[in-house]
């Protein structure tokens, strides 16, 4: 087995090999602009990005007119958002009032630090908050509708622990109070069924990369009818993606991603079968075998090829040094300035002390049963050998409550 | 980030993991000091017990931590230090020398500056039991 190995699906997946195939000749044999209008080169690069547009509507259920090609999942967030909110504001930049925003605290920092921007600028948010499951209800939106909101922004799927809003429920509930619901689905398309129609969705933000296509490509799906979605703008210039996003189009980066969605389309639901059961024995094995394990969110309403376990008295960043032939990520902050553990996990009630002891455990199509053995085996060991090294596992035997101790912060 | 070979070999093979006995047998033991420092939200704790002889000299130390390879090296390496230093001797023990022996980066100081308040908490700890003056309170940061 080659170590190590790549648990970090939900970070950026490995581009596919037949999409990097398709991809080549438009670096160095067809690489006009689409843009280009009167010439063959032009034509050609035009015919590539309109097939990759067609197999991305299909791959969502949109017409590729709905498609609009940006940088990636955080461009088309800043776009949807920014975009959305100044088109439906209820009074000009400036002055307060301008509208109100639903959103959640454990989304994504692309849609916390846009939406963050926008209350600045006058937009009044709500913050909702996940109960311990993590997820996000059409009847936490209904609650705090207002008649003044103008945009609800939910993701999909989480990214740091799997779970599921309910989505096309809000959907349904947005589109009846005539509100605009854009979705971060990063984590969601390619690897779910995604029908914007039947969901109802109005903005929906994805990437390449993490549905085995290439980094520096993404889109965002705009409704065109029941409702026409407008948006302002952010990047202005040559008028490309019918003036939502100028600038030359990534050929390359499109075509990628382009045959990343027909392959997805082809293989998620194999994917998903195989990865959903891998994803199980991973979760029953560990939460079996270590005390004081548990598996972070809700236990049924999530991606099947992710997982997010803490596992009490050992750190997370020190386990993922002892579990280095697996590369996973983990929700404790070590490394940064701070040492604030995942404000996800925070979010879900999930207390610092375990909060700080969690793994990131995200699959992919590459991924192998032997490796998810592998992986269970390793994980098991580290625990373990951490334990012994850890005072507050001994606390804990000596029946010491951790948390009936004064620490002194530092 | 690139852990130093010292931080992974005192990761790998971490030196003096241990006690010398629970917290309610070494409670009252004159002869051994304990300090527990960092806090669990913290995503840092570092336990050290230091074993004294009656010349006040530490003739063993052992440790057990919660927290990153950083923190696990800076106390495994703290208890290799304490180990024939009179206690104050080992009170005298810098972070700084922890940072440079183990070529800590800015973002993992705070591992070291959390063994020199347990080197501090633990002699202070063995002073008390033995009525000699403390050392200065270990500092805030």
């Amino acid at each position: 087995m080659n170590l190590p190995i790549y648990f970090d699906n939900a970070a950026t997946t490995r581009c596919d090999p037949r999409v990097v195939e398709e991809m080549l000749p438009y670096f160095t044999e067809k690489y006009g602009n689409p843009g280009s209008r009167n010439h063959a080169f032009g034509w050609e690069s035009e015919d590539a990005v309109d097939l990759a547009r067609e197999r991305i509507a299909k791959l969502i259920g949109a017409t590729p007119k709905e498609i609009v090609f940006t940088s990636g999942a955080t461009e088309s967030n800043n776009l949807a958002i920014k975009g959305a909110a100044t088109m439906y504001q209820k009074n000009p930049a400036g002055s307060e009032k301008r509208g109100h925003i639903i959103s959640a605290i454990h989304e994504h920092k692309a849609v916390l630090d846009p939406v963050k921007r926008l209350q600045k600028e006058g937009f009044d948010v709500t913050w909702l908050e996940p109960g311990e499951d993590g997820i996000i209800t059409a009847k936490m939106i209904e609650d705090a509708l207002r008649e003044d909101t103008i945009l609800v922004t939910i993701m999909w799927a989480n990214n740091e622990i799997g779970t599921i809003n309910e989505i096309p429920q809000i959907g349904k509930l947005c589109h009846a109070n005539n509100i605009v619901l854009h979705t971060d689905a990063t984590q969601w398309v390619g690897k779910m069924p995604t029908n914007v129609v039947t969901d109802e969705i109005d903005l929906l933000s994805f990437s390449g990369h993490k549905m085995y296509g290439p980094k520096g490509v993404g889109a965002l799906y705009v409704r065109r009818r029941k409702p026409r979605i407008r948006l302002v703008a952010q990047a202005e210039g040559g008028g490309q993606e019918r003036g939502f996003r100028s600038g030359t189009l990534n050929v390359t980066g499109i075509v990628g991603l382009g045959k990343a969605a027909e392959l997805c389309a082809q293989e998620m639901d194999a994917d998903g079968a195989r990865l959903i059961q891998w994803r199980k024995r991973l979760e029953d094995e560990l939460t079996s075998s270590l005390e004081v394990t548990q598996v972070n969110g809700h236990a049924e309403k999530r991606l099947p090829h992710l997982t997010n376990i803490s596992f009490g008295f050992v750190e997370g960043e020190g386990l993922m040094m002892a579990v280095k032939d697996i590369a996973c990520s983990s929700g404790s902050a070590c490394t940064s300035a701070s040492l604030e553990p995942s404000y996800v996990l925070k979010a879900l009630g999930v207390g610092d002390e375990l909060a700080h002891s969690s793994l990131r455990i995200s699959m992919g199509r590459f991924t192998t049963e032997d490796q998810v053995d592998f992986a269970i085996g390793k994980i098991k060991e580290a625990v373990l050998k951490l334990r012994e090294m850890s005072p507050l596992f001994d606390m804990h035997k000596e029946g010491i409550d951790i948390s009936q101790i004064e620490w002194a912060a530092h | 980030m690139a852990y130093s070979d010292k931080v992974i070999d005192h990761y790998e093979n971490p030196r003096n993991v241990g006690t010398f006995g629970k917290t309610n047998e070494v409670k009252d033991r004159k002869d051994v000091g304990v300090g527990i420092v960092g806090a669990p939200e913290c995503g840092d704790v570092m336990q050290l017990q230091i074993k004294v002889d009656d010349q006040g000299r530490i003739e063993d130390a052992k440790f057990k931590t919660f927290g990153c390879g950083s923190a696990i090296a800076s106390s495994s390496l703290a208890t290799e230090w304490l180990k024939g230093r009179t206690v104050d001797e080992g009170a005298a023990i810098k972070n700084t020398e922890i940072v440079e022996e183990l070529s800590l980066p800015p973002v993992k100081i705070h591992c070291s500056v959390l063994a020199e308040d347990a080197i501090r908490a633990a002699v202070n700890d063995y002073k008390k039991k033995n009525g000699i003056a403390e050392e200065k309170e270990a500092h805030a940061h």
